[in-house]
């Protein structure tokens, strides 16, 4: 029955996470070092590219919106059982909703069109993760397997339309034509402006507001209603789900309907705030990102707001050093990336079997040795 | 039962088997273990016994290496041993049958029992010795498993079998047994314990924790006792006697028998008619079974584990699909309108699983969570399209404080409750849900005599407020303690009904054993 002795809660959320960060940077600075540079400098010069300056911050929180909407989208899933990789799709799919809200409907007035984009985004990410549910609930077929099939999927069908429908005419690159200017997010400067604050401009705009209430929201659904419990109850035990009156099929679906809706909202941030148009691969694996911010926030709403933030920093101060040394370039960034992603997200637990044992020493004085 | 004479005492100086010196357990406020201090000796048997949450599962488990003792020391044939985790103590020669089963469920039962000593990187070659070898097993203990059996589809009663040919597997001297007997029938049990003194006869150390007094007296040679985490008391078995025992546990005489008054039997609140359920197999385990409830009593049933209580009971509460027949309850019929769980609960129709840590519970969720699981959509429970915090939490708690669910904490998980304080927050949920027709499975399955008495007489106030009990159970003893009528299957089929005046224990274990009586009316 027991479990072997459980992490004090602030070591489970807190100390395990950055024991995970602590490793990963260690190995990335291994690599710089390698490389020619100094590790220190270039730690340095990511802290202070992606949290240094305003237009730094700017970019980090830009970058953790599309996390927090990804995260999010991994957790629910998760509550349920479900290890949902779809998540890229769901946001491309889900964005392809957002922007044809805009090129149509566009020149309605801006407070029209938010909320319409909204439920296009989440409805369009809603229906790619219906399919592969649907197969899950019904037939079994496992959803891993369904939804990385449907991000290739999403990724085939998105190129067709910007390639032969949605394309602007006379034009080479597969994009669309530019929203008009009633359906482009407020950029945090210029709501920053309206306050009388001066900041420098930068792509972060209102979607990252929405994306914090998309946490509070799943945490409140989560935690605090009936359909939250049956979810985490299916995805619990799915024997006592049975018992209890819940159908697992119908929460496996409910889930990943949520689930999708809320990847969709990466559009939000990504077209509506800062391209203004559908372009090709728009999410750039924010999808995938979303998997290793669910896992170190814990799965918890607040966990991945912050481990959005993280990560978002990682990706603003990578960008900035392969801006300033130049023995590291764009895929040495990338490198590094997947460094921490793999330490902090594939390869959370392995940490994590030392320090209970550690805890559980200290804690008794002495070892039963 | 018979008792045996207790075995040779091993030499004055040879080392104790297993002992363990001043074992010291804390989680968090709870002090599970004070200073333990006992020895087993080779070739004799040990009871341990004492209230649902006395902090005997807590110590067997740091004896296997499950959780890391605060203090203290453990010595294996008289040598100080390390034990941080279950490899080490299987290393050590001490094996575990758990409480709650630790078997993979879509394995077969082989599978099962090489998993992780599996011997070599290629299955095939291990398999067949290890098959080899457990027909050797089977054999002398008389533990017949189907060896190419899914775990998941053999009753309780084999599952337990195969986690006992798991210990022996892998060359245990030392063999612990936390509740071995809270799921067998008499007559497994009687096997268990032949099978038991045949290890002990060959010197090997047997623990045997159990609530059952006859138990201890049939099969042990020394006991303890403990209580809120500390031995008051050891005694050889030979100088002592339950009602002795039950004393010392409790600390105040226990009745052993609860009285009833004969029951009244009213309406009719349910009704079967030939109902059948197949399983995934198409096999049939529920043959046209038909029969009813009425309001005020207590339908018994007795059968050998696997026998169809299971489905019986799972095919009403809803959470196995019946193939045929008809379930009449509340004006409605369950089966053909194909109601789920929930919506037969709403009709008053309550459950006790039989096996609450697989579907009555959620281990990882707190005691509260688990109190209104399956009525988490009751109106009392949410305010305004959210939960109500503060009346699950008051309800939990108060459910606690009624059936003495130690410790009293809505907040803790459930995993963190000892076995009998798990079973027993899963019966007041239910029996608080004042449902008309209450099915229970097991409703003293690993409960100690105090909380059986108190379970007892509460189901039979339930059955005097006007309610239809319909209990399975393992124990002959609970269902002749607490039936009113007793229906008693074998193969999927009702072979015989007994008025309670009429049911004798012989006459029911021939009709167990496929006997059939003429259907008294
Ligand atoms: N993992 C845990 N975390 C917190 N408390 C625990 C944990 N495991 C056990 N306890 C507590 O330790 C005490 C002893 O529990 P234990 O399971 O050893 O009792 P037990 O004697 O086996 O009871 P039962 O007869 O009901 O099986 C209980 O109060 C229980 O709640
Ligand atoms: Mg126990």
């Amino acid at each position: 029955m027991s479990a072997p002795a459980k992490l004090p809660r602030w070591a489970e959320f807190g100390l395990l996470p950055l024991i995970n960060l602590a490793v990963a940077l260690v190995v990335a600075g291994v690599i710089i070092k390698i490389l020619g540079e100094s590790p220190l400098a270039a730690f340095k010069l990511m802290a202070t590219g992606a949290l240094g300056t305003q237009e730094g911050i700017g970019y980090t929180l830009y970058y953790a919106t599309n996390f927090i909407f990804t995260g999010l989208a991994v957790a629910v899933a998760y509550h349920a059982g479900l290890f949902n990789i779809g998540a890229e799709g769901q946001a491309y799919i889900g964005g392809l909703g957002t922007g044809l809200v805009c090129l149509y409907l566009g020149t309605w007035p801006f407070w029209v069109v938010l909320p319409l984009a909204v439920l296009a985004g989440a409805i369009f990410g809603a229906a790619w993760a219906f399919i592969p549910a649907w197969l899950q609930a019904r037939r079994g077929s496992h959803i891993v397997i369904t939804t990385i099939m449907f991000n290739f999927i999403a990724a085939a069908l998105m190129t067709y339309l910007l390639v032969n429908v949605l394309i602007k005419p006379g034009q080479q690159s597969p994009e669309t034509r530019e929203f008009s200017t009633n359906a482009v997010m407020p950029a945090a400067h210029e709501l920053f402006d309206k306050m009388g604050i001066t900041v420098v401009a930068t792509p972060l705009n209102l979607a990252f507001g929405l994306a914090l209430v998309a946490a509070v929201g799943v945490w409140i659904f989560i935690w605090r209603t009936r359909w939250g419990f049956a979810l985490r109850v299916a995805g619990a035990n799915s024997a006592a789900a049975v018992y209890a009156g819940i159908s697992p099929p119908r929460i496996i679906v409910g889930a990943m309907l949520i689930s999708g809706a809320l990847a969709g909202g990466l559009g939000l941030n990504e077209l509506m705030g800062s391209q203004h148009r559908i372009l090709m691969d728009f999410p750039s694996g924010a999808g995938f990102v979303g998997i290793a911010v669910a896992l170190m926030g814990r799965n918890q709403p607040v966990g991945i707001v912050v481990a959005a933030v993280l990560f978002g920093a990682l990706y603003q101060g990578g960008s900035q050093l392969s801006f300033d040394m130049p023995k590291i370039n764009r895929d040495m960034v990338v490198v590094i990336q997947g460094l921490v992603i793999l330490l902090c997200g594939a390869m959370e637990n392995v940490f994590r079997a030392p320090l209970t044992a550690l805890f559980a020493r200290v804690r008794s004085g002495k070892g039963i040795e | 039962m018979s008792k045996e004479p207790a075995a040779p005492p091993s030499t004055p100086d040879a080392p104790p088997a297993l002992e363990l010196c001043g074992i010291d357990k804390r989680f968090g406020a709870v002090h599970a273990n004070r200073a333990i201090t006992f020895a087993v000796a080779a070739g004799s048997s040990h009871g341990l016994i004492g209230e649902n949450g006395a902090g005997k599962s807590t110590l067997m488990n740091i004896v296997y290496g499950f959780h890391c003792a605060d203090s203290g020391e453990i010595r294996v044939q008289g040598r100080t041993v390390e034990i941080g985790s279950p490899q080490q103590a299987i290393a050590a020669g001490i094996g575990m049958v758990h409480q709650h089963f630790m078997l993979v469920e879509n394995f077969t039962v082989l599978e099962n029992v090489v998993l992780g000593v599996e011997g070599g990187a290629l299955l095939a070659g291990g398999l067949a010795a290890a098959r080899a070898e457990l027909g050797r097993l089977a054999r002398d203990y008389g533990l017949e498993v189907p060896l190419d059996a899914v775990v998941s589809e053999l009753s309780v009663g084999l599952q337990q079998r195969v986690e006992i040919l798991k210990a022996l597997y892998r060359g245990a001297e030392v063999l612990i047994l936390d509740e071995p007997t809270a799921v067998l029938t008499p007559h497994e049990a009687d096997q268990l314990f032949a099978m038991l003194r045949r290890l002990r006869a060959q010197g090997k150390a047997v623990i045997l924790v159990t609530h059952k007094l006859r138990e201890i007296m049939a099969v042990t040679d020394r006991v303890t006792v403990m209580k809120q985490g500390a031995v008051v008391a050891e005694v050889a078995t030979r100088e002592t006697s339950p009602r002795g025992l039950a004393e010392h546990m409790v600390g105040r005489a226990v009745l052993l028998q609860v009285e009833k008054r004969p029951a009244q039997p009213g309406a009719e609140l349910l009704s079967v008619k030939a109902l059948e359920v197949r399983d995934r197999l198409g096999v049939a385990r529920l043959k046209s079974v038909s029969f009813n409830l009425r309001a005020g009593e207590i339908v018994g049933i007795a059968g050998v584990a696997g026998n169809g209580q299971s489905e019986l009971l799972e095919a009403l509460a809803g959470t196995r699909a019946a193939s045929r027949g008809e379930i009449s309850f509340g004006g409605r019929d369950l089966v053909r309108e194909q109601l789920d769980p929930r919506a037969r609960r709403a009709l008053g129709l309550a459950h006790v699983p039989e096996d609450r840590l697989r579907m009555g519970v959620v281990a990882g969720f707190s005691a509260a969570d688990n109190a209104i699981l399956g009525y988490h959509d009751a109106a009392r429970f949410n305010r305004g399209g959210l939960r109500d915090e503060a009346a699950i939490r008051a309800a939990c708690a108060a459910k606690m404080a009624e059936f003495d669910v130690r410790p009293p904490q809505p907040e803790l998980r459930l995993a963190a409750f000892s076995g009998g304080n798990q079973q027993k927050l899963v019966l007041a949920r239910e029996i608080d849900a004042d449902p008309q027709v209450l099915l229970i499975g097991q409703p003293t399955r690993g409960v100690d005599i105090g909380a059986i008495e108190f379970i007892h007489k509460r189901l039979i106030a339930l059955r005097d407020a006007g309610k239809a009990l319909l209990l399975v159970s393992v124990e002959l003893d609970e269902i002749l303690a607490l039936a009113d009528r007793i229906l008693v299957m074998n193969g999927g089929e009702i072979i015989g009904e007994l008025a309670r005046a009429d049911a004798t224990e012989e006459k029911i274990g021939l009709m167990m054993a496929g006997v059939r009586a003429e259907v008294s009316p």
